[in-house]
């Protein structure tokens, strides 16, 4: 049970945490659209992902999926507590989604669609910063179903995160466009990457600061033997990303921007993570607790652990079918 | 309109709202992954350039409804925990595996090759671009296999126990996945897909004959829709019939629902063609009957005894009125398709498949049916489950999420608002790309300012495949 259980609990997280940066660089694409120059541009910041965003946000309903499957209370738990956050997330997403097909379909609606994408990306992005702000500050829980306020998930604090998540994503898809582009484009999102990885790190640090004091529990997992140890780690670790990121911005380099800047996200998520073990929603619903039995455990793990690999295998094959820099002229509509 | 509904109402409309949006893009995009899966194979097969032609344009046509059908499918996923919750963690243990195994092993899949099926030919060539199309079409399948049986489960659980916390819990998943309905309700479900998507393509087909009896494509896939009728409308009919006889065995209220027999007949029920279902008194209004031909279907027999819903309890009962009436659309509908695929049968006989005006007309009449008869019959069983979500074990008033009805109505509103604005717009595309002919280079735009705009589509460099051929 036990075991069990904590394996899963490591297995959605890392499709939690694959979603983040996946569908992270491309909801940020949507994010800097508006800043295209011209047609030309938005053709090709959006051909750039158009082939895979599809797969990016299947790790969305992993996640969402496998927390039913593995974790049904932590599920029935956290879907009514982020009510609202969660609904507008998913119509945020269908905007943004829809987007992708509708926009090549018509000219008189173009900005319209162009509109959702944004719309449609910054939303759902601001959206998902508030869930995770809303779960740090911990989720009141009795009788195996979600005790509190509708509006508990709004507060200064998760206002914060989701602005954090905001800026975040909008890194990832201008370091995204960097690998994949070349010109006028890629040197107009190298200077944004610059603004965007500051406020990155600044937001970083002050939701870094500010989560200890969301429940005294985060303090004294940060702040004792072994946790203080990666208080320690962390930071370091983080400004060794942010270095890697700047100098890979000065040096004009490709791919080191975008991988520094998944790096920071991985760090994060890793902090994240210490700050919530053993619970899987804060403050009192432990992963031991929320896991379904073992035969649904067990029989879940089969498959996960043959598919899984089979799913990054070509998941990896179709972003390598589609590397390279982006030529605005190719696509299929 | 909302303030005077419980939460659970609400919660009901906005499950049937967004599922019946989201289940008219499956229907439509199992068949098409399929159909081409095929024509992409004929194409690298024959060489025949009308296939490839087909090929491209229902490709254009399955990005928009297979994008439409992956944001609607997001909601649902996370619908089950928002407004049910209490369903999720209850049935959870049990249904939620079979949702991840459909996440893993077709949403995927679907996504991982929808890409390289849509962009990627020229990139990995012919061989490894059909296998792609062939993974999406898997892929489909392999979603409505698992979902199909989630929903059988909630319809026939099996293989199941109970443990201290109320929690159903796994005890044999072979009986779970392949519980009692789900053999007749995946065969059902694939067949009515096909089918949908055969009138959908006929309906096309048609609408282009009209138009032009030469045109070449128009011809071929009227054609190949119109064979499509011919054996899976009379094989629909036939798993109907058996998934019937097994819903008798598993949810006789359900059965009585449907034929509206609100009296038990111990010698022989009627068959009620049409009629009016009075739930008050509990009898079918202006019914129109056929003495015991109801016993014959159901029971294989003329005077076989057939229970009523006075034998079922009131507050178990299912709401009669929607499922005598879902249920008629259904079989109705059914039986005009075995009529078009006939019609289209003797037409082909005679050599005038390519010149009947009328049997093109009626091809585009029928074109949206399949959804309907889809709809129809998801009305009828889903409706006919009522009022429990796992059937006889758990009623749907105890499966609600601590929901407030304030906030569910809002976000039905918003789902409302959104879902007809946007998959409005989405079916106003569809229908103008298919209003344009198979040959049509960029579909739904209107061509002139597009160069100007900066972007060269590679169908106008290139024509869509690159294999010294020159598109159309």
């Amino acid at each position: 049970m036990f075991e069990l259980s904590f394996i899963w609990a490591g297995i959605i997280a890392f499709a939690v945490l694959t979603y983040v940066i996946l569908d992270g660089f491309d909801l940020g694409i949507g994010i800097l659209f508006p800043t295209a120059k011209s047609e030309r541009d938005k053709a090709t910041m959006m051909n750039s992902i158009a082939p895979i965003w599809d797969g990016n946000e299947t790790w969305l309903v992993m996640g969402g999926g496998g927390l039913f499957a593995v974790f049904p209370l932590a599920y029935a738990v956290i879907m009514p507590a982020l009510y609202m956050p969660i609904i507008l997330m998913l119509l945020a997403l269908i905007f943004r989604g829809v987007a992708f097909e509708y926009r090549w379909r018509t000219e008189r609606w173009k900005p319209v669609w162009d509109a959702a994408f944004f719309g449609g990306s910054i939303m759902a992005a601001f959206m998902q910063g508030i869930a995770l702000g809303a779960l740090v500050q911990g989720i009141e829980v009795a009788d195996r179903a979600y005790a509190g306020g509708w509006w508990d998930w709004l507060t200064a604090f998760s206002i914060l995160t989701g602005v954090a998540v905001v800026v975040g994503y909008a890194l990832l898809g201008a370091t995204w466009l960097i690998l994949k582009t070349e010109g006028p484009l890629q040197n107009q999102m190298q200077r944004y990457a610059w603004w965007l990885a500051a406020g990155t790190l600044g937001f970083i640090g002050v939701v870094s600061i500010m989560t200890p004091f969301q429940d005294p529990i985060y303090f004294q997992r940060w702040f004792n033997l072994p946790g203080s140890i990666l208080s320690v780690l962390m930071p370091g670790a983080v400004l060794a990303a942010a270095f890697s990121l700047f100098s890979g911005l000065s040096a004009g380099k490709d791919g080191q921007p975008f991988l520094s800047a998944l790096s920071l996200f991985v760090l994060c998520f890793v902090g994240i993570g210490i700050s919530f073990y053993p619970n899987i929603v804060p403050p009192g619903l432990t992963i031991a607790e929320a896991a379904a039995p073992d035969a649904s455990l067990k029989f879940a793990l089969v498959g996960t652990v043959v598919l899984v690999p089979l799913i990054l295998a070509y998941t990896a094959y179709a972003y390598w079918v589609f590397r390279g820099k982006i030529d605005p002229e190719e696509g299929y509509h | 309109m909302f303030d005077t509904m419980t939460a659970e109402t609400l919660a009901r409309m906005q499950f049937a709202f967004t599922v019946s949006f989201h289940i008219i893009f499956p229907a439509f995009s199992i068949g098409l992954a399929s159909y081409l899966a095929v024509l992409n194979g004929l194409w690298l097969k024959t060489r025949d350039e009308t296939y490839l032609t087909l090929f491209n344009y229902w490709k254009k046509i399955f990005a928009v409804a297979f994008g439409m059908g992956v944001v609607s499918g997001i909601v649902m996923s996370y619908q089950f925990g928002t407004n049910w919750s209490v369903f999720s963690d209850k049935t959870g243990p049990v249904l939620g595996p079979l949702m991840a195994y459909e996440v893993l092993s077709a949403f995927f899949l679907e996504a991982g090759f929808l890409g390289i099926m849509l962009f990627g030919r020229e990139r990995v060539g012919d061989k490894l671009h059909m296998f792609a199309t062939a993974m999406v079409a898997f892929g489909t399948l392999m979603s409505a296999t698992w979902i199909l049986s989630v929903n059988s489960w909630m319809q026939t659980p099996a293989g199941y126990s109970m443990n201290e916390l109320g929690q159903f819990v796994p005890e044999d998943w072979w009986q779970i996945v392949f519980n009692p309905s789900f053999p007749y309700r995946l065969v059902h479900m694939v067949l009515a897909a096909y089918l949908t998507t055969a009138l959908v393509v006929s309906g096309v087909g048609g609408l282009h004959l009209l138009r032009d009896r030469e045109d070449a494509p128009a011809r071929r896939m009227f054609s190949m829709a119109m064979w499509m009728l011919v054996v899976v409308a009379p094989l629909q009919i036939f798993a109907g019939d058996a998934h019937g006889l097994n819903t008798l065995e598993h949810q006789p209220a359900k059965v009585m629902a449907m034929e509206g027999h609100y009296d038990s007949h111990p010698d022989g029920a009627p068959l009620i063609l049409f009629g009016i279902p009075n739930p008050e008194e509990k009898r079918i209004d202006y019914a129109i009957e056929i003495p015991k031909l109801s016993s014959l279907i159901l029971k294989h027999h003329w005077d076989a005894p057939l229970a009523g819903l006075d034998t079922i309890p009131d507050e178990d009962e299912p709401p009669v009125m929607i499922v005598f009436w879902s249920f008629r659309v259904m079989v109705g509908l059914g039986f005009a398709m075995l009529g078009l695929g006939a019609w289209s049968l003797w037409r082909r006989a005679k050599g005038k498949l390519y010149a009947d005006r009328w049997l093109h007309r009626t091809a585009i009449l029928m074109g949206p049916m399949g959804f309907v008869a889809v709809l129809a019959g998801w009305i009828t069983t889903e409706v006919g489950r009522q009022p429990f979500t796992v059937y006889g074990l758990l009623r749907t008033s105890d499966s609600l999420a601590p929901v407030a009805a304030p906030a569910v109505a809002a976000s039905l509103i918003a789902f409302i608002v959104v879902y007809f604005f946007i998959f409005g717009a989405g079916t106003f595309y569809l229908l103008r790309m298919m209003n344009k002919p198979a040959g049509t280079v960029r579909l739904g735009l209107r061509d002139a300012p597009v160069r100007a705009a900066g972007i060269t589509p590679i169908q106008e460099t290139h024509p869509d495949d690159a294999h010294g051929v020159k598109g159309d």
